[in-house]
């Protein structure tokens, strides 16, 4: 750890104590009999840690809070337990730090700045739920069996699972009020059920058989509905710069995603955006079930200026509530802002235990942990309930140093991820958001969801979006043309593609997250768009090909109607395209508007 | 940490640059020591690391004369904490919190440890309140925000400070409720620099509600890193103890980490992108995240940054860093300020990530949100423009291409360009309405209709 490396000379006492302390890493002496990942308690304040070395007897912890003021010899106290959270009713709507302790409790604690040595409840274990059992006397259960639900809230079912590991024949289980610590069932092995299970944030929660992907999660985001959607289960990066506009999407698709649960997990970036999200959630309506949008979602805050470690822990505490979720049958996505400050602090951990730095410092295991937590996506059938899927999709922000995608976090992501969507600084410094550069972003699974899309969006939506993308394609050729003659000298069918772009990049991909009638676009709404802008240019352009001059075909008067037409109520935006198709039909009857 | 013993230990094993490594027990990590010297002078250090029976204090200032053999240490039983009291406004202090203005240190009246803890993000209050800085580049299109971050990023020689400057000696609030300080850091700045800065505070008659920490360039390196701790720790104190609404100044950042490269290494630590230790997202979050408003307190702490980019490259580890932690930042542009252009803000790197929360109806007018969308991209456009016509010549542009090239030029010449003068609000919103009014108003899809009906002036002389 630190320089001094002689070792086992510690002051002779009884017990396991703390012998070295560097930063977030703790080393303890006397520890026999500890095991890997195993909570402690460390020095008079209760620290929490976790053993993360064993050499010997003695440990070496990570400390999810601030070691500041540990001594030589303060006394670690083994729990036997390992790093978990505890799953149960009560968990959609809470905030919660990276090592689940609800930071409306830590406020009752210590006021408005966060102190240290907590010991807290992370559900609530007071309140009482109304549990009505879907299985009778005698029935047998095995883990994931359903036995019974509470209306978490006033649109999710929570379906109260038996935990995996636990099997046998039910002989008592009743009806009524309890708190998510009291027996709501008794097997004949006398094990007692509740409605509470408690979880290893490290490992995975079995699922099922591996579904493909052949539905989209939707979000409401053009150019990501339309150019490069997510598929349920899969697993998206969003890769950009500062102020690029990785956050907004993150937030956006958090309130729009057609999902049941959203987990959101803030992970050493601002308390602003944070507050912004809890002042703003509980105001907004999920755009599926009409209910408070808080109600659907789970948020973790570990902010850049909380421990580092509980910032490592963060990812884990959140898709372990994912798995919860996607364990009933549920639609989960898990929001991540951002894995680059996960990585960090692995980076930060394994330089204090001295490991053998890899590319730019990180760990050498790095793109090994992020593929693992990947893996922890996907659309599964249900442990235990193989007619029902669950679902959880991974959306993850990156946060590459100096905007380089280059760099180890970015490159290890790729490997693993279904979706790119890569954010650019040139369109964000022109404020064209979302700021997706469609040359680089990307869908692996396409294929498998087109027929969803052309069944559920538009029989041609394929088409449209093939035409879209060679639309912009073109544009990325003759722009660089442009730089060099002047778009004056060019060609007027060369201009008119350059138009059809212009059309395509404003009155389509740019979208508004403040807009109140753009902001979310639901896939009927982007099909109408979409055909309308298309018809536009496809109209446009033949009559461009037949020899008459760009400026004389498009009337500007038009083509701002075109442009606006994003931000129109629905009513509205449907007398304008039937107003709009006149126009565009007079283009194609080759009559002079 | 308290300890009714005050332990000295005359056990120094080994000196290492700044670092000395005492035999003893008993020590918190984190804690302040006094280290004595034969000649009865004093060093003071701090506890960084604990392993086994050692204690490995960092030495703040010269380690001449320190000697394992006569100097002893005392560990003094807390951690680097701040004196505080409403009457250290008005008050000049070095980095390490000692007055240097030759009056006493105010009795105080509470002491706090200056790295502060986290607020609680579930009590942050959303920032809301509009700033006017009286820069229609800042107030038109990177409007500040009560409670927010926003670092001036520079570059050598580029007028940061003059910047400023003019901040704090125009900054209002429409909303007049408590009462206004600023709280300066200065890292590793020159004479000149401490001298411009003190001008500015008396002559806008700031220095009566002012509370100075000056690390000069010849002060210890490692007090650069307590600075804006000291300064941060008075800060809140003021802000959500006394109910003021604090600006605080902290001026260089990049001095700053560059003293936290020369301590990482004095530690040996191992270096990151450019030498810059891997922590230092993490350290310099613990300082700008000490910015914001709280549920139910009156105050509020506003963080004016400056940073200066080495080599005017935005992407090296200081700006990029600062940049993923800060809410936006005011991004100064060399070719602006060759050309003269005062403040030479470069709006397209620039960006305010609250300008949402504080402008529109009632706080600064209904057509300002997207009139400031609509500014950034016709401005694309005529640079975009401009960077044709270096090609091919401004002769073979499109009339409407050329109206761009102009909108390009005047944007950059009225509306960023203000030599000193101050602008309201209302002053800044008119004039982009001007400008935009050369453009065809097809252009203008940006903005509503009906606020281009209202708004745009109805000369239609300039087509
Ligand atoms: N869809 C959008 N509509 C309108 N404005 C947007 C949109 N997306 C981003 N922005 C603007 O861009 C700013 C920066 O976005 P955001 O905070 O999401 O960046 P980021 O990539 O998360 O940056 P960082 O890495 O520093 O956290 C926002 O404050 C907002 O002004
Ligand atoms: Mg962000």
């Amino acid at each position: 750890m630190t320089t001094n490396k002689n070792g086992q000379t510690g002051p002779p006492r009884e017990g396991p104590m703390v012998s070295a302390v560097s930063g977030p890493a703790v080393r303890a002496g006397g520890m026999r009999g500890c095991f890997m990942h195993e909570m402690t308690r460390v020095g008079p304040e209760n620290l929490l840690g976790e053993v993360i070395k064993i050499e010997g007897d003695s440990a070496t912890l990570q400390v999810f809070e601030s070691t500041d003021g540990l001594k030589i010899g303060d006394e670690v106290k083994k729990s036997g337990e390992l790093l978990s959270v505890d799953l149960g009713p009560g968990l959609l709507g809470s905030v919660y730090d990276g090592i689940q302790r609800p930071l409306s409790s830590l406020y009752e604690r210590w006021g408005n700045f966060i102190g240290r040595g907590a010991e807290i409840q992370k559900l609530d274990s007071d309140r009482k739920w109304r549990f009505t059992p879907t299985v009778g006397l005698g029935d047998e259960v095995k883990g994931g069996t359903v036995i019974g639900t509470v209306p978490e809230t006033k649109f999710l079912t929570h379906k109260i699972m038996v935990p995996h590991g636990v099997a046998g024949k039910i002989t008592r289980i009743t009806e009524g009020d309890f708190t998510i610590t009291e027996a709501v069932a008794e097997l004949e092995t006398g094990e007692k059920l509740t409605m509470m299970q408690r979880w290893n944030i490290r490992e995975p929660r079995p699922a099922g058989g591996r579904l493909g992907f052949d539905v989209p999660m939707l979000t409401g985001q053009r150019v990501l509905d339309t150019l490069f959607p997510v598929a349920e289960g899969g697993r998206a990066i969003i890769p950009g710069g500062f102020g690029t506009g990785k956050t907004v999407m993150e937030q956006t698709i958090a309130k729009y995603a057609s999902a049941d649960v959203v987990v959101y997990v803030g992970c050493g970036e601002r308390g602003n955006e944070m507050a912004d999200l809890l002042n703003d959630f509980p105001k907004l309506a999920d755009p599926h079930t009409g209910g408070p949008l808080m109600d659907r979602t789970v948020m973790i805050a570990n902010t850049s200026n909380m421990p580092v470690s509980a910032r490592e822990a963060s990812i884990y505490t959140g898709i372990t509530i994912a798995e919860y979720y996607r364990d009933m049958g549920l639609r989960v996505v898990l929001m991540a802002d951002s894995t680059s400050r996960w990585a960090e602090a692995l980076r930060e951990m394994s330089s204090r235990l001295e490991e053998m730095p890899g590319e730019e410092g990180y760990p050498t295991y790095l793109p090994g942990r992020l593929a693992a937590f990947y893996e922890r996506s996907g659309r599964f059938k249900c442990k235990g309930r193989e007619d029902e899927t669950g679902s959880i999709t991974i959306v993850a922000a990156i946060s590459p140093p100096g905007g380089d995608f280059s760099e180890p976090v970015t490159q290890a992501s790729l490997r693993t991820v279904s979706t790119y969507w890569a954010l650019d600084y040139d369109l964000a410094y022109q404020r064209h958001f979302p700021a997706v550069n469609w040359h680089l972003s990307f869908v692996l699974s396409y294929g498998k969801l087109s027929g969803w899309f052309e069944k559920n969006a538009a029989p041609d939506w394929i088409d449209m979006t093939k035409e879209v993308n060679s639309i912009l394609q073109r544009e990325g050729e003759l722009s660089d043309m442009a730089k060099i003659v002047g778009v004056d000298s060019m060609g007027e069918p060369e201009k008119m593609e350059l138009e059809a772009a212009r059309l395509i990049r404003e009155g389509y991909l740019r979208q508004s997250a403040v807009h109140p009638a753009d902001s979310y676009c639901k896939l009927s709404r982007q099909a109408k768009l979409l055909s309308l802008i298309l018809s536009y240019i496809r109209a446009a352009t033949a009559v461009v090909r037949e020899g008459k001059g760009v400026k004389t075909v498009l009337n500007p008067e038009i083509t701002e109607r075109i442009l606006r037409a994003k931000e129109l109520a629905e009513d509205k935006l449907d007398q304008e395209i039937v107003l709009l198709g006149g126009e565009i039909n007079r283009l194609n009857e080759r009559e002079p508007t | 940490m308290k300890d009714l013993f005050s332990r000295s230990w005359r056990t120094i094993d080994s000196v290492n640059g700044p670092l000395i490594f005492v035999k003893m027990a008993g020590a918190a990590l984190g804690e302040m020591a006094t280290v004595v010297l034969a000649d009865g002078s004093r060093r003071t250090g701090q506890v960084i690391g604990l392993d086994e029976s050692t204690a490995i204090v960092q030495v703040f200032g010269p380690t001449e004369k320190i000697s394992p053999a006569t100097t002893s240490v005392r560990f003094r039983g807390e951690g680097v904490m701040a004196n505080l009291s409403p009457l250290l406004l008005g008050r000049v202090f070095n980095g390490s919190g000692e007055p240097i203005d030759g009056a006493e240190a105010p009795h105080p009246v509470e002491k706090r440890d200056v790295n502060g803890s986290a607020i609680n993000p579930v009590r942050r209050d959303v920032p809301s309140d509009f700033i006017q800085t009286g820069i229609s580049a800042i107030d038109g299109m990177n409007t500040l925000v009560r409670g927010q971050k926003l670092p001036i990023f520079s570059g050598a020689g580029l007028p940061a400070n003059e910047l400023a400057g003019m901040i704090i000696s125009n900054a209002k609030t429409l909303k007049k409720d408590g009462e206004f300080s600023i709280v300066f850091a200065g890292m590793g700045i020159t004479a000149m620099e401490a001298e411009f800065f003190m001008d500015v505070f008396e002559s806008s008659g700031a220095l009566g509600h002012s509370v100075v920490f000056l690390n000069r360039a010849d002060d210890p390196v490692i007090e650069r890193l307590l600075a804006p701790r000291f300064a941060l720790t008075v800060a809140e104190y003021l802000a959500f103890d006394i109910g003021m609404h604090v600006l605080a100044v902290l001026t260089d950042m990049t001095q700053y980490c560059n003293a936290l490269r020369e301590v990482s290494s004095t530690r040996e630590e191992l270096p990151g992108r450019r030498g810059y230790p891997g922590y230092m997202y993490t350290d310099l979050a613990g300082i700008y995240e000490r910015a914001g408003r709280i549920m139910g307190k009156n105050g509020s702490i506003t963080q004016l940054p400056i940073l200066t980019m080495p080599d005017d490259d935005i992407t090296h580890p200081i700006p990029d860093l600062t940049g993923y932690i800060t809410e936006g930042q005011i991004t100064l542009d060399r070719d602006l300020h060759r050309k003269g252009v005062s403040p030479p803000i470069n709006v397209q790197p620039s960006l305010s990530r609250l300008m949402g929360l504080g402008i529109g109806p009632k706080k600064t007018r209904e057509d300002h949100p997207r009139l400031s969308d609509q500014l950034y991209m016709s401005y694309s456009i005529g640079l975009e423009q401009r960077r044709v016509a270096a090609v091919i010549g401004e002769e073979s542009l499109s009339a409407t291409d050329k109206t761009y090239l102009k909108f390009a030029d005047d944007f950059e010449w009225k509306f960023i360009n203000q030599q000193g003068e101050s602008r309201t609000i209302e002053e800044t919103l008119d004039l982009a309405w001007e400008l935009l009014a050369m453009l065809p108003k097809t252009e203008l899809v940006r903005i509503d209709r009906e606020m281009v009906a209202k708004y745009l002036p109805k000369t239609e002389d300039v087509k």
